[in-house]
């Protein structure tokens, strides 16, 4: 066995963070040059893909394509939209699927097994192969879609809404949870006379703050990047949420300033807030894997 | 324990006492999800069977009829047909100019020939040489063969190579060094980020002028490198587009890869150190045993969510160029949304789910335990 210097231990140590760096150059430069391009002018937003400056804020750089790009299209409005579905979504989630996982493993009643294992096989169905008839069933429901404009729900904010709020991956995620939590705690409120909806408000959820941030994360990220389901469903600009108001964007214009500011709006808060949180995004996913 | 759909575990957690039965309060409070998934999941797939067998339109003025196996033999429907030369008076092989055999027009057989209904409204999907007759394959809807073929290039090419790449990266970040966690974060950070954004920017970096992509490599080689249209180019899109969508989620499943390395005990690679393994053993006799059921569920998500390919066709390719990059969520969407033809795209739909159940299964045997 080779002896093992201070060199080359510095060495191996270098040659280590040096390809922990260039891979984090990978997965950065797209953003970097998304960010960096919103603040140039067209032409030199083109010339300078030809070097190392796409990466750097040099030149003539300013606000403007932000200006712009709120003059060209509706973004506030795309982006209110997508933050009114989103955060209304993820509530109504929480809530919805708390409570049933809740039932099934603290509450003792009839049918509950097989209403559990029906909800835990539509896990093996992926949404893309249900959405042509839920686009039916939806342009014929009732209630609310009384606009005469339009069929059933379709352009509406709750039919971008109600198909999400139960799902079967976060009753997963809170069964597993309230798996392992003490009987015996919730046995006890029970002896001292406490309701159901006592241990559910005072018992369970105060102790479920984890699972809660892991399926808020994870409700999040796929209601705030939504595209397949809206884009069928929304066509009036007023209900339309930002990932189709983009494309609409990028179709309506081919100002690539406007659509890198554009682009880096609605993209840079999901960032800032996912670096400060980093550690519960990754918890969340790691938890969606290896655990049961 | 890995996590399984298809066999829960409710029978365990029942903790049946005089204190927890309630047949009222239990469905008071999974009523709401149980409802909901029913009208929201349960009943759109079995629409989704049902329709298959109709011609139902979004929107339509006529009645909607039962039509049997039609749309599946719309999509589905394959001919085989072999053709001999043409041969002039003498019996010689008439060729072409370029001394190429010459054979019927196909036209004469698949339209208005009485001999041949079954080939009728079918084109050439692909056809190979047999000595000196020619094999024609027809295929009535060629646009979806092609989808079909597309999609699991993009499946067999992006399960493995993600999953690779995906472990790799874990084991990286796996290391104890100072910082690792910057690293970690930042490999994960396009998993964040709507892979419809990634898919417009990474439109910039394939560009065919002044795409990144081209400048780097025209960099590297002082020039030499011609440049391409990656989109453009029906040879390079399909492979272009697996390569951002590997970038994009291969942090996420880098993530669950680190969740089950932190599974084994460390103890493992302590009595690995005393016996003096190499590096390569440890990885093949402690680690990867360790791996196990964390490696059958990262195939199994990967390949659901690759067969769902969608967005970035929608916004990168439009299916183009000449069907290069069609997908069978694609074609569900443009029949079921935007030709309204709900039947259709229901069709797809169904065989997609097919595909997609029988591909898991196939999976979960071939992985299963053997003892």
């Amino acid at each position: 066995m080779a002896m093992i210097t201070a060199d080359n231990r510095g060495l191996r140590l270098a040659v280590r963070y040096a390809v922990l760096i260039l891979i984090a150059a990978i997965f950065v430069f797209p953003l970097v040059f998304m960010l960096m391009s919103s603040f140039k002018p067209d032409q030199q937003l083109l010339r300078d893909t030809s070097s190392f400056a796409a990466f750097l804020p040099i030149g003539d750089i300013s606000l403007e394509n932000y200006f712009d790009a709120f003059k060209r299209a509706p973004v506030g409005l795309f982006i209110f939209n997508s933050v009114l579905v989103t955060g209304v979504t993820v509530l109504l989630t929480l809530l919805v699927c708390s409570a049933a996982a809740f039932a099934f493993v603290f509450i003792d009643w009839r049918g509950r097994e097989l209403v559990l294992t029906a909800i835990l096989a539509t896990l093996i169905v992926p949404f893309e192969t249900i959405a042509i008839p839920l686009l039916l069933i939806a342009s014929k429901l009732p209630w609310f879609g009384l606009d005469g404009l339009t069929f059933g729900w379709l352009n509406s904010y709750q039919v971008q809404i109600v198909p999400f709020i139960a799902d079967g991956l976060t009753i997963f995620l809170f069964v597993q949870y309230f798996k392992d939590l003490p009987g015996e705690l919730i046995e006890a409120a029970r002896v001292e006379g406490a309701t159901w909806g006592q241990v559910y408000r005072r018992v369970v959820m105060p102790l479920a703050g984890p699972v809660l941030a892991t399926a808020a994360i994870l409700k999040f990220l796929v209601m705030y990047n939504q595209y397949l389901w809206p884009l069928m469903v929304v066509q009036q600009e007023g209900y339309r949420p930002v990932m189709v108001g983009l494309q609409y964007f990028f179709q309506l214009n081919r100002a690539w300033g406007e659509i890198m500011a554009y682009l880096s709006l609605i993209t840079l808060p999901v960032l800032a807030f996912y670096l400060v949180l980093q550690r519960a995004f990754i918890a969340s996913i790691a938890s969606t894997g290896v655990k049961g | 324990m890995r996590r399984d759909p298809m066999h829960p575990r409710a029978r365990e957690v029942t903790m049946a006492s005089k204190f927890t039965r309630s047949n009222r309060i239990g469905w008071l409070m999974a009523g709401p999800a149980a409802f909901l998934i029913a009208v929201f999941v349960v009943l759109p797939f079995i629409f989704a069977v049902g329709l298959s067998f109709t011609n139902q339109r979004l929107i339509s003025p006529n009645p909607t009829q039962f039509v049997g196996l039609a749309n599946y033999e719309q999509l589905l429907g394959l001919g085989l047909l072999t053709l001999e030369p043409e041969r002039d008076a003498a019996g010689q092989l008439a060729r072409d100019d370029a001394g190429a055999p010459k054979y019927p027009a196909l036209r004469g057989y698949t339209r208005n020939n009485p001999d041949y209904p079954q080939f009728a409204g079918m084109r050439e999907w692909f056809s190979f040489q047999q000595g000196d007759s020619r094999t024609y394959v027809l295929a009535r809807d060629v646009v979806f063969m092609k989808a079909i073929v597309n999609t699991f290039v993009f499946v067999l090419v992006v399960a493995p190579v993600q999953a690779g790449l995906a472990l790799v990266l874990a084991l990286l970040i796996n290391q104890r060094l100072r910082g690792i966690n910057l690293f970690r974060a930042i490999y994960f950070m396009p998993v964040v980020v709507s892979i419809v954004v990634v898919s417009l920017l990474w439109r910039f970096i394939y560009d065919g002028n002044s795409g990144l992509l081209n400048n780097l490599l025209g960099a590297l080689s002082f020039g030499a490198f011609p440049k391409v249209d990656w989109l453009g180019n029906p040879s390079t899109a399909l492979g272009a587009i697996i390569a951002m969508s590997i970038w994009q989620a291969v942090g996420f499943h880098m993530v669950i890869w680190l969740s089950g390395l932190q599974t084994i005990s460390p103890t493992l690679y302590e009595a690995a150190a005393i016996e003096g393994s190499s590096r390569w053993q440890v990885f093949r006799y402690v680690t990867w045993p360790g791996l196990r059921n964390t490696a059958v569920l990262i195939l199994i998500v990967i390949t659901m969510q690759a067969f769902a390919l969608f967005s970035q066709i929608d916004v990168m390719t439009g299916g183009g160029p000449l069907d290069s990059t069609q997908t069978v969520v694609f074609q569900a969407v443009e029949r079921g949304y935007g030709k309204q033809d709900i039947s259709g795209g229901s069709t797809i739909s169904v065989i997609l789910f097919v595909i997609v159940l029988s591909i898991s299964l196939l999976q979960r045997w071939l992985t299963r335990e053997k003892n």
